[in-house]
């Protein structure tokens, strides 16, 4: 089973993501996801140490973890979280470049029906092309 | 003179000095083209360094640098925190359990510092970022470090100073104020600006022994 975690600038948004990708893939089986935001000190922000904690802590009871950062800084953070990593944990990390929520989205449901890391980021990808006007 | 523990502490010293004495100046370079919090979060990152350096011994560089570097990254908000975090680890890593080096080993390690950063933020000299300080002050520091070792020192300082101003015209290319757009143009950018610091506060802790 691969995993998701959600990295935003605020602890809210993060938890609220991860509520909604996890309800939207509510299928037969429990995807890890886990919603990480916040400077740790109730403000907005991100911290390298916090991402790398519980990233670490997720691929320890998983195959993998797409990680859906929000923008600027959290991109930047999880680069660097994932640089903390053991390489053997390192290569099981994925930064997807996808929109925050509907990237969660597709990759909780893609990781449901069990697909592999890399068919769960290509899914959290291709969520960009979502549109929400053409129907 | 070789580079020591001693000196790596003082520069950080006297760099959270330098950062509290402007941090409204660098707060006001990064209100023209970013989210104007890079004094705010450079002044809150540098405090908490000195406080964990009061705290605690440090008999090598590698205990030293890696203690600055997660503590800049957990404090430090917005993309400066992970960028100057990765630029303390690489250091720490590659300076590793020494208690002193000569100038060419610090270069040579300023220049691991500086891939990490480059590797981390995937920019390039003239994107208008701290690389365009620290590439050109890294490259006079390993380009003189034959030599005496005071023209090394300065003519990493004054390269660091030139690269800092040379990032006035450019338009930038990473970061919130690659959103500006041609905005951007014209003003100092705030990166360049504290890296600029931080390498005048190592020349400082070269000169005042």
């Amino acid at each position: 089973m691969v995993g998701v975690l959600v990295v935003s600038h605020s602890e809210d948004a993060a938890k609220g993501i991860r509520d909604i990708a996890a309800a939207m893939s509510g299928g037969a089986r429990e995807v890890p996801i886990i919603g990480v935001g916040g400077d740790g000190e109730g403000g907005l922000g991100v911290s390298v140490p916090r991402i790398f904690g519980v990233l670490r802590d997720m691929l320890s009871e998983t195959d993998g973890v797409v990680i859906i950062p929000d923008l600027g800084s959290s991109v930047l953070s999880s680069r660097a979280a994932v640089a903390l990593l053991d390489p053997a944990d390192a290569a099981r990390s994925v930064i997807a470049d996808a929109p925050v929520l509907e990237g969660a989205m597709m990759a909780a449901v893609e990781a449901s029906i069990g697909s592999d890391l890399a068919a769960v980021a290509k899914c959290a990808s291709d969520a960009r092309d979502l549109r929400k006007n053409d129907h | 003179m070789p580079f020591d523990v001693k000196m790596a502490i003082s520069a950080l010293r006297q760099f959270n000095a330098l950062i509290e004495e402007k941090k409204e100046f660098l707060t006001d370079l990064d209100a023209a083209i970013g989210d104007a919090d890079h004094g705010i979060n450079m002044n809150r990152g540098m405090k908490r360094v000195i406080e964990k350096l009061n705290s605690k011994e440090y008999a090598d560089f590698s205990a030293l640098y890696l203690d600055v570097a997660m503590t800049v990254m957990s404090v430090v908000g917005g993309s400066a925190g992970p960028l100057y975090g990765t630029f303390f680890m690489k250091l720490g890593q590659k300076l590793s359990e020494s208690e002193e080096v000569s100038v060419g080993e610090l270069a040579g390690a300023m220049q691991e510092g500086l891939n990490g950063v480059m590797s981390l933020g995937k920019s390039a000299v003239g994107d208008k970022t701290m690389v365009d300080t620290l590439a050109p002050a890294i490259k006079a520091f390993r380009d003189n470090a034959d030599g005496p070792e005071e023209d090394a020192w300065n003519a990493f300082a004054n390269a660091a100073e030139q690269g800092m101003k040379d990032t006035i015209p450019m338009l930038a290319r990473r970061g919130r104020s690659s959103y500006q757009g041609e905005r951007s143009i014209g003003h100092q950018d705030p990166g360049a600006t504290s890296a600029f610091y931080l390498i005048s506060c190592l020349r400082g802790a070269f000169t005042e022994r």
